[in-house]
Protein backbone atom coordinates (compact mmCIF):
# COMPACT_ATOMS: atom_id res chain seq x y z
CA UNK A 1 0.00 0.00 0.00
CA UNK A 2 1.29 3.47 -0.82
CA UNK A 3 1.52 6.40 1.59
CA UNK A 4 -1.37 8.22 -0.07
CA UNK A 5 -3.63 5.21 0.47
CA UNK A 6 -2.77 5.20 4.14
CA UNK A 7 -3.32 8.94 4.55
CA UNK A 8 -6.64 8.63 2.80
CA UNK A 9 -7.72 5.90 5.17
CA UNK A 10 -6.72 7.88 8.27
CA UNK A 11 -8.59 10.93 6.97
CA UNK A 12 -11.70 8.84 6.32
CA UNK A 13 -11.52 7.44 9.84
CA UNK A 14 -11.21 10.95 11.32
CA UNK A 15 -14.15 12.14 9.24
CA UNK A 16 -16.20 9.19 10.47
CA UNK A 17 -15.53 9.93 14.13
CA UNK A 18 -16.15 13.65 13.66
CA UNK A 19 -19.46 12.84 11.98
CA UNK A 20 -20.43 10.53 14.80
CA UNK A 21 -19.67 13.21 17.42
CA UNK A 22 -21.68 15.78 15.43
CA UNK A 23 -24.64 13.38 15.20
CA UNK A 24 -24.41 12.69 18.92
CA UNK A 25 -24.35 16.44 19.71
CA UNK A 26 -27.29 17.03 17.38
CA UNK A 27 -29.39 14.33 18.99
CA UNK A 28 -28.42 15.55 22.47
CA UNK A 29 -29.56 19.09 21.65
CA UNK A 30 -32.85 17.75 20.32
CA UNK A 31 -33.69 15.54 23.31
CA UNK A 32 -32.17 17.45 26.18
CA UNK A 33 -29.36 16.51 28.58
CA UNK A 34 -31.49 14.39 30.99
CA UNK A 35 -32.27 11.90 28.25
CA UNK A 36 -29.15 12.12 26.12
CA UNK A 37 -26.11 14.03 27.42
CA UNK A 38 -23.98 15.47 24.60
CA UNK A 39 -20.24 14.94 24.10
CA UNK A 40 -19.31 18.13 25.92
CA UNK A 41 -21.42 17.29 28.95
CA UNK A 42 -20.09 13.72 29.01
CA UNK A 43 -16.56 15.07 28.89
CA UNK A 44 -17.32 17.37 31.86
CA UNK A 45 -18.83 14.43 33.79
CA UNK A 46 -15.80 12.34 32.93
CA UNK A 47 -13.48 15.05 34.16
CA UNK A 48 -15.36 15.21 37.50
CA UNK A 49 -14.98 11.47 37.99
CA UNK A 50 -11.34 11.58 36.93
CA UNK A 51 -10.50 14.51 39.18
CA UNK A 52 -11.91 12.95 42.36
CA UNK A 53 -10.20 9.64 41.53
CA UNK A 54 -13.40 7.60 41.27
CA UNK A 55 -13.02 6.61 37.64
CA UNK A 56 -9.39 5.43 37.75
CA UNK A 57 -10.02 3.41 40.90
CA UNK A 58 -13.21 1.84 39.51
CA UNK A 59 -11.49 0.96 36.22
CA UNK A 60 -8.63 -0.54 38.20
CA UNK A 61 -11.00 -2.61 40.32
CA UNK A 62 -13.00 -3.95 37.37
CA UNK A 63 -9.78 -4.68 35.49
CA UNK A 64 -8.17 -6.59 38.32
CA UNK A 65 -11.30 -8.72 38.82
CA UNK A 66 -11.40 -9.53 35.11
CA UNK A 67 -7.68 -10.25 34.83
CA UNK A 68 -7.63 -12.52 37.88
CA UNK A 69 -10.70 -14.57 36.95
CA UNK A 70 -9.70 -14.69 33.30
CA UNK A 71 -6.15 -15.89 33.92
CA UNK A 72 -7.27 -18.47 36.48
CA UNK A 73 -10.02 -19.68 34.14
CA UNK A 74 -7.60 -20.03 31.22
CA UNK A 75 -5.03 -21.83 33.37
CA UNK A 76 -7.60 -24.39 34.43
CA UNK A 77 -9.30 -24.68 31.03
CA UNK A 78 -6.22 -25.44 28.90
CA UNK A 79 -5.06 -28.62 30.70
CA UNK A 80 -8.69 -29.76 31.01
CA UNK A 81 -9.26 -29.24 27.29
CA UNK A 82 -6.09 -31.20 26.46
CA UNK A 83 -7.12 -34.04 28.74
CA UNK A 84 -10.67 -34.24 27.39
CA UNK A 85 -9.40 -33.99 23.82
CA UNK A 86 -6.80 -36.76 24.18
CA UNK A 87 -8.76 -39.27 26.28
CA UNK A 88 -11.74 -40.64 24.40
CA UNK A 89 -13.34 -42.18 27.48
CA UNK A 90 -13.40 -38.85 29.33
CA UNK A 91 -14.61 -37.06 26.20
CA UNK A 92 -17.63 -39.34 25.87
CA UNK A 93 -18.85 -38.13 29.28
CA UNK A 94 -17.64 -34.55 29.13
CA UNK A 95 -18.90 -33.53 25.73
CA UNK A 96 -22.68 -33.67 26.38
CA UNK A 97 -22.17 -31.90 29.70
CA UNK A 98 -20.07 -29.15 28.09
CA UNK A 99 -22.61 -28.66 25.34
CA UNK A 100 -25.34 -28.29 27.94
CA UNK A 101 -23.59 -25.92 30.32
CA UNK A 102 -22.10 -23.62 27.69
CA UNK A 103 -25.59 -22.28 26.97
CA UNK A 104 -26.01 -20.98 30.51
CA UNK A 105 -24.70 -17.41 30.55
CA UNK A 106 -22.53 -16.37 33.53
CA UNK A 107 -25.00 -13.65 34.61
CA UNK A 108 -27.59 -16.36 35.33
CA UNK A 109 -25.31 -17.67 38.06
CA UNK A 110 -24.84 -14.39 39.93
CA UNK A 111 -27.30 -15.07 42.75
CA UNK A 112 -26.04 -18.61 43.28
CA UNK A 113 -22.42 -17.48 43.26
CA UNK A 114 -23.24 -14.80 45.85
CA UNK A 115 -24.73 -17.47 48.10
CA UNK A 116 -21.86 -19.90 47.52
CA UNK A 117 -18.88 -17.54 47.57
CA UNK A 118 -20.15 -14.52 49.56
CA UNK A 119 -20.58 -10.92 48.48
CA UNK A 120 -16.83 -10.21 48.48
CA UNK A 121 -14.30 -10.47 45.68
CA UNK A 122 -14.44 -14.27 45.47
CA UNK A 123 -17.89 -14.45 43.92
CA UNK A 124 -16.95 -11.95 41.20
CA UNK A 125 -13.68 -13.66 40.37
CA UNK A 126 -15.45 -17.02 40.29
CA UNK A 127 -18.04 -15.60 37.89
CA UNK A 128 -15.31 -14.44 35.48
CA UNK A 129 -13.58 -17.77 35.90
CA UNK A 130 -16.79 -19.52 34.90
CA UNK A 131 -17.26 -17.18 31.94
CA UNK A 132 -13.71 -17.90 30.75
CA UNK A 133 -13.49 -21.60 31.53
CA UNK A 134 -15.93 -23.03 29.03
CA UNK A 135 -14.94 -20.84 26.11
CA UNK A 136 -11.23 -21.62 26.48
CA UNK A 137 -11.94 -25.28 27.20
CA UNK A 138 -14.12 -25.78 24.14
CA UNK A 139 -11.66 -24.00 21.88
CA UNK A 140 -8.73 -26.04 23.23
CA UNK A 141 -10.77 -29.21 22.76
CA UNK A 142 -11.56 -28.29 19.15
CA UNK A 143 -7.87 -27.63 18.58
CA UNK A 144 -6.81 -30.99 20.00
CA UNK A 145 -9.35 -32.80 17.84
CA UNK A 146 -8.17 -31.04 14.69
CA UNK A 147 -4.46 -31.89 14.98
CA UNK A 148 -3.48 -33.53 11.68
CA UNK A 149 -3.22 -37.30 12.06
CA UNK A 150 -0.06 -37.31 9.88
CA UNK A 151 1.74 -35.07 12.38
CA UNK A 152 1.00 -37.43 15.26
CA UNK A 153 1.93 -40.43 13.15
CA UNK A 154 5.20 -38.90 12.01
CA UNK A 155 6.13 -38.05 15.61
CA UNK A 156 5.29 -41.58 16.67
CA UNK A 157 7.46 -43.09 13.93
CA UNK A 158 10.30 -40.87 15.08
CA UNK A 159 10.09 -42.52 18.48
CA UNK A 160 7.99 -40.01 20.46
CA UNK A 161 6.13 -41.39 23.48
CA UNK A 162 2.47 -40.54 24.20
CA UNK A 163 3.50 -37.83 26.63
CA UNK A 164 6.06 -36.41 24.17
CA UNK A 165 3.39 -36.33 21.48
CA UNK A 166 1.11 -34.27 23.72
CA UNK A 167 3.91 -31.93 24.73
CA UNK A 168 5.72 -31.52 21.42
CA UNK A 169 2.93 -31.97 18.87
CA UNK A 170 -0.57 -31.56 20.31
CA UNK A 171 0.13 -28.52 22.49
CA UNK A 172 2.00 -26.47 19.86
CA UNK A 173 -0.55 -27.41 17.18
CA UNK A 174 -3.38 -26.28 19.48
CA UNK A 175 -1.88 -22.92 20.48
CA UNK A 176 -3.84 -20.87 17.91
CA UNK A 177 -7.12 -22.39 19.15
CA UNK A 178 -6.24 -21.75 22.79
CA UNK A 179 -5.36 -18.20 21.91
CA UNK A 180 -8.65 -17.60 20.09
CA UNK A 181 -10.51 -18.97 23.11
CA UNK A 182 -8.58 -16.73 25.50
CA UNK A 183 -9.26 -13.70 23.36
CA UNK A 184 -12.99 -14.44 23.04
CA UNK A 185 -13.21 -15.10 26.77
CA UNK A 186 -11.91 -11.60 27.48
CA UNK A 187 -15.09 -10.18 25.90
CA UNK A 188 -17.39 -12.45 27.86
CA UNK A 189 -15.51 -11.62 31.05
CA UNK A 190 -16.25 -7.92 30.63
CA UNK A 191 -19.95 -8.66 30.15
CA UNK A 192 -20.00 -10.87 33.23
CA UNK A 193 -18.18 -8.42 35.50
CA UNK A 194 -20.47 -5.52 34.61
CA UNK A 195 -23.51 -7.63 35.43
CA UNK A 196 -22.00 -8.73 38.73
CA UNK A 197 -20.97 -5.19 39.69
CA UNK A 198 -24.43 -3.83 38.89
CA UNK A 199 -26.11 -6.33 41.15
CA UNK A 200 -23.68 -6.86 43.98
CA UNK A 201 -20.85 -4.40 44.40
CA UNK A 202 -19.97 -0.99 45.82
CA UNK A 203 -17.15 -0.34 43.38
CA UNK A 204 -16.28 -0.89 39.74
CA UNK A 205 -17.43 0.39 36.38
CA UNK A 206 -20.64 -1.67 36.52
CA UNK A 207 -21.45 -0.12 39.87
CA UNK A 208 -20.79 3.36 38.42
CA UNK A 209 -23.21 2.76 35.54
CA UNK A 210 -25.90 1.33 37.80
CA UNK A 211 -25.50 3.80 40.66
CA UNK A 212 -25.56 6.93 38.46
CA UNK A 213 -29.27 6.41 37.99
CA UNK A 214 -29.85 7.46 41.60
CA UNK A 215 -28.41 10.91 40.88
CA UNK A 216 -29.93 11.07 37.42
CA UNK A 217 -26.41 11.52 36.01
CA UNK A 218 -26.86 10.11 32.53
CA UNK A 219 -23.53 11.70 31.61
CA UNK A 220 -21.79 9.43 34.18
CA UNK A 221 -23.50 6.45 32.57
CA UNK A 222 -22.00 7.51 29.27
CA UNK A 223 -18.59 7.85 30.92
CA UNK A 224 -18.98 4.28 32.20
CA UNK A 225 -19.98 2.98 28.78
CA UNK A 226 -17.10 4.69 27.02
CA UNK A 227 -14.65 3.42 29.67
CA UNK A 228 -15.91 -0.11 29.07
CA UNK A 229 -15.43 0.20 25.33
CA UNK A 230 -11.91 1.53 25.79
CA UNK A 231 -10.98 -1.11 28.38
CA UNK A 232 -12.14 -3.88 26.07
CA UNK A 233 -10.43 -2.37 23.04
CA UNK A 234 -7.11 -1.81 24.80
CA UNK A 235 -7.01 -5.29 26.37
CA UNK A 236 -7.96 -7.00 23.13
CA UNK A 237 -5.26 -5.16 21.23
CA UNK A 238 -2.71 -5.86 23.95
CA UNK A 239 -3.56 -9.57 23.96
CA UNK A 240 -3.47 -9.71 20.15
CA UNK A 241 -0.09 -7.96 20.08
CA UNK A 242 1.35 -10.26 22.73
CA UNK A 243 0.02 -13.25 20.83
CA UNK A 244 1.60 -12.11 17.61
CA UNK A 245 4.94 -11.33 19.22
CA UNK A 246 5.25 -14.38 21.46
CA UNK A 247 3.26 -17.03 19.60
CA UNK A 248 3.89 -16.08 15.96
CA UNK A 249 5.72 -19.33 15.21
CA UNK A 250 2.65 -21.33 16.25
CA UNK A 251 0.56 -19.59 13.62
CA UNK A 252 -1.08 -16.91 15.79
CA UNK A 253 -1.24 -14.11 13.25
CA UNK A 254 -4.57 -12.36 13.93
CA UNK A 255 -4.18 -8.61 13.88
CA UNK A 256 -7.64 -7.13 13.52
CA UNK A 257 -10.22 -7.37 16.24
CA UNK A 258 -12.08 -10.62 16.62
CA UNK A 259 -15.74 -11.01 15.69
CA UNK A 260 -17.83 -11.95 18.68
CA UNK B 1 3.84 -4.04 -7.90
CA UNK B 2 0.99 -6.39 -8.84
CA UNK B 3 0.30 -9.45 -6.72
CA UNK B 4 0.48 -11.78 -9.70
CA UNK B 5 3.91 -10.44 -10.62
CA UNK B 6 5.21 -10.79 -7.08
CA UNK B 7 3.90 -14.33 -7.00
CA UNK B 8 5.61 -15.18 -10.27
CA UNK B 9 8.88 -13.73 -8.99
CA UNK B 10 8.56 -15.67 -5.77
CA UNK B 11 8.08 -18.85 -7.74
CA UNK B 12 11.09 -18.15 -9.92
CA UNK B 13 13.17 -17.55 -6.79
CA UNK B 14 11.93 -20.82 -5.31
CA UNK B 15 12.83 -22.71 -8.43
CA UNK B 16 16.26 -21.14 -8.47
CA UNK B 17 16.75 -22.14 -4.82
CA UNK B 18 15.63 -25.64 -5.72
CA UNK B 19 18.24 -25.87 -8.48
CA UNK B 20 21.00 -24.50 -6.25
CA UNK B 21 20.10 -26.99 -3.55
CA UNK B 22 20.24 -29.88 -6.02
CA UNK B 23 23.60 -28.73 -7.34
CA UNK B 24 25.11 -28.26 -3.89
CA UNK B 25 23.92 -31.69 -2.85
CA UNK B 26 25.24 -33.32 -6.02
CA UNK B 27 28.65 -31.78 -5.38
CA UNK B 28 28.62 -33.14 -1.86
CA UNK B 29 27.95 -36.63 -3.06
CA UNK B 30 30.91 -36.53 -5.36
CA UNK B 31 33.07 -36.12 -2.26
CA UNK B 32 31.36 -38.41 0.18
CA UNK B 33 30.00 -41.43 -1.63
CA UNK B 34 32.36 -44.34 -1.34
CA UNK B 35 30.98 -47.68 -2.44
CA UNK B 36 32.86 -49.49 0.32
CA UNK B 37 31.31 -47.34 3.05
CA UNK B 38 27.84 -47.82 1.58
CA UNK B 39 28.36 -51.56 1.46
CA UNK B 40 29.51 -51.60 5.06
CA UNK B 41 26.44 -49.73 6.16
CA UNK B 42 24.25 -52.04 4.18
CA UNK B 43 25.81 -55.05 5.85
CA UNK B 44 25.31 -53.51 9.29
CA UNK B 45 21.64 -53.05 8.57
CA UNK B 46 21.04 -56.58 7.36
CA UNK B 47 18.46 -58.26 9.53
CA UNK B 48 15.87 -55.66 8.63
CA UNK B 49 14.34 -57.80 5.94
CA UNK B 50 10.61 -57.29 5.55
CA UNK B 51 8.76 -60.58 5.57
CA UNK B 52 5.07 -60.51 4.62
CA UNK B 53 3.14 -63.76 4.35
CA UNK B 54 -0.59 -64.24 3.69
CA UNK B 55 -1.21 -60.74 5.08
CA UNK B 56 -4.84 -59.61 4.99
CA UNK B 57 -6.62 -56.47 6.03
CA UNK B 58 -10.36 -56.07 6.11
CA UNK B 59 -12.79 -53.70 7.76
CA UNK B 60 -16.09 -54.90 9.20
CA UNK B 61 -19.07 -53.83 7.13
CA UNK B 62 -21.01 -50.97 8.72
CA UNK B 63 -24.34 -52.79 8.42
CA UNK B 64 -22.99 -56.05 9.81
CA UNK B 65 -22.78 -57.74 6.41
CA UNK B 66 -19.77 -59.13 4.56
CA UNK B 67 -16.54 -57.45 5.73
CA UNK B 68 -14.72 -55.24 3.26
CA UNK B 69 -11.44 -56.84 2.17
CA UNK B 70 -8.78 -54.27 1.32
CA UNK B 71 -5.81 -56.62 1.09
CA UNK B 72 -6.08 -60.36 0.79
CA UNK B 73 -3.21 -62.78 1.35
CA UNK B 74 -0.36 -60.54 0.31
CA UNK B 75 3.05 -62.24 0.03
CA UNK B 76 6.19 -60.16 -0.21
CA UNK B 77 9.81 -60.21 0.90
CA UNK B 78 11.85 -57.03 0.73
CA UNK B 79 15.58 -57.43 1.25
CA UNK B 80 17.69 -55.09 3.30
CA UNK B 81 18.96 -52.14 1.26
CA UNK B 82 16.53 -52.70 -1.59
CA UNK B 83 14.57 -50.00 -3.40
CA UNK B 84 11.12 -51.56 -3.75
CA UNK B 85 8.19 -49.96 -5.53
CA UNK B 86 4.53 -50.66 -4.81
CA UNK B 87 2.76 -49.78 -8.03
CA UNK B 88 -0.97 -49.83 -8.52
CA UNK B 89 -4.06 -47.84 -9.44
CA UNK B 90 -5.78 -45.53 -6.95
CA UNK B 91 -7.72 -47.33 -4.25
CA UNK B 92 -5.87 -50.64 -4.61
CA UNK B 93 -4.68 -50.58 -1.01
CA UNK B 94 -1.02 -49.72 -1.55
CA UNK B 95 -1.16 -47.01 1.11
CA UNK B 96 -2.89 -49.46 3.45
CA UNK B 97 -0.03 -51.91 2.93
CA UNK B 98 2.46 -49.13 3.70
CA UNK B 99 0.43 -48.19 6.80
CA UNK B 100 0.55 -51.81 7.94
CA UNK B 101 4.34 -51.93 7.62
CA UNK B 102 4.61 -48.57 9.39
CA UNK B 103 2.49 -49.92 12.24
CA UNK B 104 -0.25 -47.29 11.87
CA UNK B 105 -2.83 -49.86 10.79
CA UNK B 106 -3.47 -53.19 12.55
CA UNK B 107 -3.51 -56.30 10.36
CA UNK B 108 -6.48 -58.65 10.26
CA UNK B 109 -4.48 -61.84 9.70
CA UNK B 110 -1.18 -63.16 8.34
CA UNK B 111 2.45 -62.52 9.12
CA UNK B 112 4.22 -59.14 8.98
CA UNK B 113 7.76 -59.09 10.27
CA UNK B 114 10.62 -56.65 10.11
CA UNK B 115 13.79 -58.52 10.96
CA UNK B 116 12.74 -61.07 13.55
CA UNK B 117 10.05 -58.90 15.09
CA UNK B 118 6.34 -58.92 14.35
CA UNK B 119 5.14 -55.38 13.56
CA UNK B 120 2.64 -54.15 16.13
CA UNK B 121 3.20 -50.43 16.40
CA UNK B 122 5.20 -47.63 14.77
CA UNK B 123 8.90 -47.70 15.53
CA UNK B 124 11.98 -45.59 14.79
CA UNK B 125 13.39 -48.40 12.61
CA UNK B 126 10.66 -47.61 10.03
CA UNK B 127 10.54 -43.98 8.96
CA UNK B 128 7.61 -42.57 7.02
CA UNK B 129 7.73 -39.83 4.40
CA UNK B 130 4.19 -38.61 3.83
CA UNK B 131 2.69 -37.35 0.60
CA UNK B 132 1.62 -34.05 2.18
CA UNK B 133 4.55 -32.24 3.78
CA UNK B 134 2.20 -29.50 4.99
CA UNK B 135 0.29 -31.82 7.25
CA UNK B 136 3.27 -33.82 8.50
CA UNK B 137 6.08 -31.30 9.09
CA UNK B 138 5.86 -29.22 12.27
CA UNK B 139 5.12 -25.69 11.07
CA UNK B 140 6.13 -24.14 14.41
CA UNK B 141 9.66 -25.52 14.12
CA UNK B 142 12.43 -24.34 11.82
CA UNK B 143 14.01 -26.66 9.26
CA UNK B 144 16.78 -27.53 11.72
CA UNK B 145 14.33 -28.08 14.61
CA UNK B 146 12.20 -30.32 12.39
CA UNK B 147 15.23 -32.38 11.46
CA UNK B 148 16.31 -32.62 15.11
CA UNK B 149 12.84 -33.63 16.34
CA UNK B 150 13.48 -37.36 16.64
CA UNK B 151 16.86 -36.75 18.27
CA UNK B 152 15.26 -34.46 20.85
CA UNK B 153 12.71 -37.17 21.64
CA UNK B 154 15.66 -39.51 22.27
CA UNK B 155 17.27 -36.80 24.43
CA UNK B 156 20.40 -36.63 22.29
CA UNK B 157 22.75 -33.89 23.50
CA UNK B 158 22.64 -30.58 21.64
CA UNK B 159 26.13 -30.66 20.05
CA UNK B 160 25.59 -34.16 18.68
CA UNK B 161 22.12 -33.18 17.49
CA UNK B 162 23.59 -30.27 15.65
CA UNK B 163 26.26 -32.37 13.98
CA UNK B 164 23.66 -34.88 12.78
CA UNK B 165 21.22 -32.24 11.55
CA UNK B 166 24.04 -30.42 9.75
CA UNK B 167 24.94 -33.64 8.00
CA UNK B 168 21.44 -34.53 6.80
CA UNK B 169 20.43 -30.99 5.93
CA UNK B 170 23.56 -31.00 3.77
CA UNK B 171 22.74 -34.39 2.31
CA UNK B 172 19.34 -33.21 1.06
CA UNK B 173 20.83 -29.93 -0.16
CA UNK B 174 19.18 -27.51 2.26
CA UNK B 175 22.32 -25.95 3.73
CA UNK B 176 21.63 -22.25 4.25
CA UNK B 177 17.91 -22.81 4.90
CA UNK B 178 18.30 -24.16 8.47
CA UNK B 179 16.51 -21.29 10.20
CA UNK B 180 13.57 -21.02 7.83
CA UNK B 181 10.11 -22.21 8.73
CA UNK B 182 8.36 -24.75 6.46
CA UNK B 183 5.91 -22.12 5.20
CA UNK B 184 8.87 -20.23 3.68
CA UNK B 185 9.87 -23.22 1.54
CA UNK B 186 8.68 -24.53 -1.82
CA UNK B 187 6.97 -27.91 -2.14
CA UNK B 188 10.14 -29.70 -3.21
CA UNK B 189 12.17 -28.20 -0.38
CA UNK B 190 9.53 -29.27 2.14
CA UNK B 191 9.88 -32.86 0.92
CA UNK B 192 13.65 -32.52 1.33
CA UNK B 193 13.02 -31.50 4.95
CA UNK B 194 10.84 -34.58 5.43
CA UNK B 195 13.64 -36.75 4.06
CA UNK B 196 16.31 -35.15 6.24
CA UNK B 197 14.01 -35.36 9.25
CA UNK B 198 13.55 -39.11 8.97
CA UNK B 199 17.16 -39.84 7.94
CA UNK B 200 18.44 -38.06 11.07
CA UNK B 201 16.91 -40.87 13.15
CA UNK B 202 18.95 -43.42 11.20
CA UNK B 203 16.02 -45.72 10.37
CA UNK B 204 16.63 -49.03 8.58
CA UNK B 205 13.61 -48.61 6.31
CA UNK B 206 12.09 -45.61 4.55
CA UNK B 207 8.39 -45.90 3.78
CA UNK B 208 7.39 -43.32 1.20
CA UNK B 209 3.76 -42.72 0.23
CA UNK B 210 3.70 -40.92 -3.13
CA UNK B 211 5.99 -38.24 -1.72
CA UNK B 212 6.39 -36.44 -5.05
CA UNK B 213 2.75 -36.70 -6.11
CA UNK B 214 1.96 -33.11 -5.22
CA UNK B 215 5.02 -31.58 -6.90
CA UNK B 216 5.21 -29.99 -10.33
CA UNK B 217 6.75 -32.13 -13.08
CA UNK B 218 10.16 -30.44 -13.09
CA UNK B 219 10.65 -30.49 -9.33
CA UNK B 220 9.51 -34.10 -9.31
CA UNK B 221 12.28 -35.11 -11.73
CA UNK B 222 14.87 -33.36 -9.58
CA UNK B 223 13.57 -35.03 -6.44
CA UNK B 224 13.56 -38.46 -8.10
CA UNK B 225 17.25 -38.08 -9.03
CA UNK B 226 18.01 -36.82 -5.54
CA UNK B 227 16.25 -39.71 -3.88
CA UNK B 228 18.20 -42.28 -5.90
CA UNK B 229 21.42 -40.49 -4.94
CA UNK B 230 20.48 -40.41 -1.24
CA UNK B 231 19.40 -44.05 -1.31
CA UNK B 232 22.71 -45.13 -2.86
CA UNK B 233 24.56 -42.92 -0.42
CA UNK B 234 22.87 -44.24 2.72
CA UNK B 235 22.03 -47.82 1.78
CA UNK B 236 18.59 -47.71 3.41
CA UNK B 237 15.76 -50.01 2.44
CA UNK B 238 13.11 -47.98 0.61
CA UNK B 239 9.50 -48.94 0.00
CA UNK B 240 7.99 -46.39 -2.33
CA UNK B 241 4.30 -46.19 -3.23
CA UNK B 242 3.30 -44.69 -6.57
CA UNK B 243 0.74 -44.99 -9.34
CA UNK B 244 3.16 -43.54 -11.92
CA UNK B 245 4.86 -46.24 -14.04
CA UNK B 246 7.61 -43.92 -15.22
CA UNK B 247 8.43 -42.92 -11.66
CA UNK B 248 8.50 -46.58 -10.67
CA UNK B 249 10.97 -47.38 -13.46
CA UNK B 250 13.19 -44.39 -12.72
CA UNK B 251 13.56 -45.34 -9.06
CA UNK B 252 12.94 -48.97 -8.28
CA UNK B 253 15.17 -52.02 -8.13
CA UNK B 254 12.05 -54.16 -8.08
CA UNK B 255 8.48 -53.20 -8.82
CA UNK B 256 5.54 -54.97 -7.20
CA UNK B 257 2.33 -54.64 -9.18
CA UNK B 258 -0.78 -54.52 -7.06
CA UNK B 259 -4.01 -55.86 -8.46
CA UNK B 260 -7.00 -53.49 -8.40
CA UNK B 261 -8.98 -53.51 -5.14
CA UNK B 262 -10.91 -54.75 -3.30
CA UNK B 263 -9.11 -57.90 -2.11
CA UNK B 264 -5.91 -56.56 -3.60
CA UNK B 265 -2.61 -58.42 -3.57
CA UNK B 266 0.79 -58.24 -5.27
CA UNK B 267 0.15 -59.94 -8.59
CA UNK B 268 3.56 -59.62 -10.29
CA UNK B 269 7.05 -58.47 -9.43
CA UNK B 270 9.42 -56.99 -12.01
CA UNK B 271 13.18 -56.81 -11.64
CA UNK B 272 14.49 -53.61 -13.12
CA UNK B 273 18.02 -54.46 -14.18
CA UNK B 274 18.80 -51.01 -15.58
CA UNK B 275 21.75 -49.02 -14.29
CA UNK B 276 21.25 -45.72 -12.42
CA UNK B 277 20.75 -42.95 -13.36
CA UNK B 278 18.06 -44.25 -15.65
CA UNK B 279 17.23 -42.83 -19.00
CA UNK B 280 13.62 -42.68 -20.19
CA UNK B 281 14.87 -42.69 -23.80
CA UNK B 282 16.55 -46.10 -23.29
CA UNK B 283 14.73 -48.76 -25.42
CA UNK B 284 14.89 -51.23 -22.51
CA UNK B 285 13.17 -48.66 -20.29
CA UNK B 286 10.54 -48.22 -22.94
CA UNK B 287 9.97 -51.92 -23.33
CA UNK B 288 9.50 -52.45 -19.58
CA UNK B 289 7.16 -49.47 -19.44
CA UNK B 290 4.98 -51.02 -22.13
CA UNK B 291 4.94 -54.40 -20.41
CA UNK B 292 3.91 -52.92 -17.07
CA UNK B 293 1.34 -50.69 -18.75
CA UNK B 294 -0.20 -53.89 -20.11
CA UNK B 295 -1.24 -54.87 -16.56
CA UNK B 296 -3.39 -51.82 -16.20
CA UNK B 297 -4.92 -51.74 -19.66
CA UNK B 298 -7.13 -54.79 -19.27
Amino acid sequence: MTITDKTKRVLLQLAFWAGLLALWQGLASAYGPEILPGPAQTARGGWELLADGTLPSYIGISFSRVLLGWSLGSLIAIPLGLLIGRVGAIRAFAEPFLNFIRFIPPIAFITLFLIWFGIGETSKVMLILYATLFIVLLNTLTGVLSVEEDRIRSARSMGASDWQIVRHVVVPATVPYMFTGIRLAMGTSFMAIIGAEMIASNEGVGYLIWNSRLFFRTDWIFVGLISLGLMGFVTDRAVALLGRKLLGRYGVVSTGSLRR
Amino acid sequence: MGTAMRKAQGQAAEEAAERRAAKAAAMRTAHTSEPAAAQQRQAAEAGHEIDIHQLSKSYPHAGGGEPQHILREVDLTVRSGEFFILLGPSGCGKSTLLGLIAGFVAKTSGRLRVGEREVERPGPDRAVVFQQADSSLFPWLTVRENVEFGLRMKKTKAPERRAISDRYIGLVGLTGHEDKFPRELSGGMKQRVQLARVLANDPAILLMDEPFGALDAMTRRTMQRELVRIWRDTGKTVIFVTHDIQEALLLGGRIGIMSPGPSSRISDIYDVALAYPRDIADPAFHELHARIQGHFDE
